[in-house]
């Protein structure tokens, strides 16, 4: 597989603030690669690195076998740039924003007339050609903003949150316009949230936190690797709770187990649930939650359940 | 990386080169965006730009014209008018680069998703003050035309005012950049119009020679960007056209080039972290 993008102890400092932390990975080409993270993480400090729009402070950045900021032109020319602040031209209607854009780019103005209603049409916003920014919905802003990163027919498509804050019609629709594009040979590179957004799309993922790498792999190795197969939720009423509720499982947890406890949640990560099951139904009033394990169980074991500034 | 010092270039050229080596003709896709938009109200616009120097030449060109009489030999509205051009211009393109190109960089983010595209930062900049360039230009043409109406126009020489009006919108758009690179917010802008355009607007030899000024006066009239250009205006509407215009030419372009690029690095400064 040929590598689309290519990172090596990249590091990004603002001041003496370390953002990115000398990260590395690689990207395939035609592969779709996902960011996750808590708030603050660096993932858009990536991502605008990966988009010239930052400089790198340190490592080496290489997209599309060209370093970036060096080569910020001819980089530019061939990736496309969803961001994550909607930066629409609300001064101009919707063919317009994609039509000026387009002029950026450089494509004469036939071919980029084509290529605009194409892509209106493929994201289903044919009927506001003439519409005003400000009259779209969230969602068709996103579509629009999509539609606008592909005037240029990038091999490389980088998504900073594609869907944060749309409603889950909105969200299908990106997701399956996304996996055609990903069909057609795109390389897409996607920051997002939802756990369920990365394990829809993403071949293989990292999970970031204060500017570093923590883990990589495919979601359902790393779903294998750092949450088991089950999961058991157990609500706790108190304190007292948690001790007795721990002594009642205490002999009856399987080898292999790991258990936590939040404010008002104790988790078992268990390869094999029933044992644990059939003990706790004696204790009938409790409210137990037996399910697989999701991306989710991984998220939060590894950057931990604190809110983050 | 070190430099080949055999490049045998003098440092400034060079500098120059690091500094501007990223503009393009791209330049121009910026400032068309910029008239697209404004085709859309340029009514209101044009209104706005042209509405103060025309009270200033109804009020002071037919009010205190009367009691002044003539200037230097010609009727004080003939006097007023060539250097109201010039103020248009400047307000014109002050105006778009201040408080226009700053919702741009800003509040609009335009400048962030233009920078995702092979424009450069430096073909933004460049662009925006295009633009405020052609602002001046457009404010300049609608006062020649309000000024024939008033039969104010008795020179040939008078057409290359807009010419005029172009280079000193050029002027004005590279400063107002500068100072939007600086600004923390809107209300940045009215210190610079309180303490930078006013004083211009009052002391660049509009409303009377700046001769009349003490020595010091007149010295930092000088340096007023303004009083080079009302020089040239006056002169191409008097026809009393002389070399010393190419002085003031030569003043004007030179200081174009420097805010421009001193232009380029604030907001490069500004923007890229
Ligand atoms: N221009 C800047 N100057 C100083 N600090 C910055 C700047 N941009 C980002 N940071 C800091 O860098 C860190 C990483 O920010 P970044 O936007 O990359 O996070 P993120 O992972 O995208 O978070 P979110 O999920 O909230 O979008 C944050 O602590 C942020 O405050
Ligand atoms: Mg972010």
């Amino acid at each position: 597989m040929t590598t689309v993008l290519s990172a090596s102890d990249l590091t990004k400092r603002f001041g003496s603030f370390t953002a990115v932390d000398g990260i590395s990975f690689n990207v395939g080409k035609g592969e779709c690669f996902g960011f996750l993270g808590p708030n603050g993480a660096g993932k858009t400090t990536t991502m605008r690195m990966i988009t010239n729009h930052l400089p790198v402070t340190e490592g080496s950045l290489s997209v599309l076998g060209m370093q970036v900021m060096a080569n910020a032109r001819k980089v530019k020319a061939r990736i496309g740039v969803v961001p994550q602040e909607n930066n629409l031209d609300t001064d101009l209607k919707v063919l317009d924003n994609l039509l000026i854009y387009s002029r950026y780019h450089g494509i004469p103005m036939k071919e980029a007339r084509k290529r605009a209603l194409q892509l209106l049409e493929f994201f289903q916003l044919a009927d506001h050609v003439k519409s005003p920014i400000t009259q779209l919905s969230g969602g068709m802003q996103r579509r629009l903003l999509i539609a606008r990163a592909l005037i240029n027919e990038p091999e490389l498509l980088i998504l900073d949150e594609p869907t944060t804050g749309l409603d889950p019609q909105a969200r299908h629709v990106i997701w399956q316009k996304l996996r055609q594009l990903q069909s057609q040979g795109v390389t897409l590179i996607l920051t997002t949230h939802y756990m369920d957004e990365a394990q829809q799309l993403c071949d293989r993922l990292v999970i970031m936190d204060h500017g570093r790498i923590l883990i990589e792999g495919s979601p359902r190795d790393l779903i294998t690797k750092h949450a088991g197969n089950e999961v058991v939720e157990i609500r706790l009423r108190d304190d007292e709770d948690r001790e007795s509720c721990l002594d009642a499982i205490g002999g009856m947890i399987p080898e292999g187990t790991e258990v936590e406890c939040s404010a008002d949640t104790l988790y078992l990560y268990s390869p094999d649930a029933t044992k644990v099951l059939t003990g706790l139904a004696l204790d009938s009033n409790r409210t137990i939650l037996h399910r697989r394990a999701t991306l989710e169980d991984v998220f939060l074991r590894l950057t931990g359940r604190d809110l983050r500034e | 990386m070190s430099e080949p010092a055999s490049t045998g270039r003098p440092m400034l050229i060079r500098k120059g080169e690091r500094l501007l080596g990223n503009l393009s003709l791209r330049a121009f896709t910026v400032w068309y965006r910029d008239i697209k938009v404004w085709t859309k109200f340029y009514k209101a616009s044009i209104l706005g730009n042209l509405g103060e120097p025309l009270l200033y030449l109804l009020a002071m060109g037919w009010g205190l014209g009367r009691m002044v009489g003539t200037v230097n030999g010609i009727p004080y509205i003939e006097f007023l008018a060539p250097g109201l051009i010039c103020s248009a211009a400047m307000y014109a393109a002050t105006f778009e680069c201040t408080f226009g190109s700053f919702t741009r960089m800003t509040r609009q983010s335009t400048f962030d998703a233009i920078l995702a595209t092979p424009v450069s930062l430096e073909d933004i900049v460049a662009g925006e003050i295009l633009w405020g360039g052609t602002k001046g230009f457009l404010s300049g043409t609608a006062m020649l035309l309000v000024m024939s109406l008033f039969g104010l126009v008795n020179s040939f020489w008078a057409v290359l005012a807009l010419g005029l009006a172009f280079l000193i919108g050029l002027l004005f758009a590279s400063l107002s950049m500068i100072v939007t690179a600086r600004a923390p917010s809107y209300d940045f802008f009215s210190y610079y119009f309180t303490l930078v355009i006013a004083p211009m607007f009052l002391f660049s030899g509009i409303f009377f020679p700046v001769t009349n000024l003490p020595g010091w006066a007149q010295t930092f009239s000088w340096f007023l960007p303004l009083t080079h250009g009302v020089d040239i205006s006056r002169a191409l509407f008097t026809g009393n056209v002389d070399w010393s215009i190419f002085a003031d030419l030569l003043w004007l372009t030179v200081f174009s080039v420097l805010f421009f690029t001193v232009a380029v690095r604030e907001i490069r400064k500004r923007i890229i972290l």
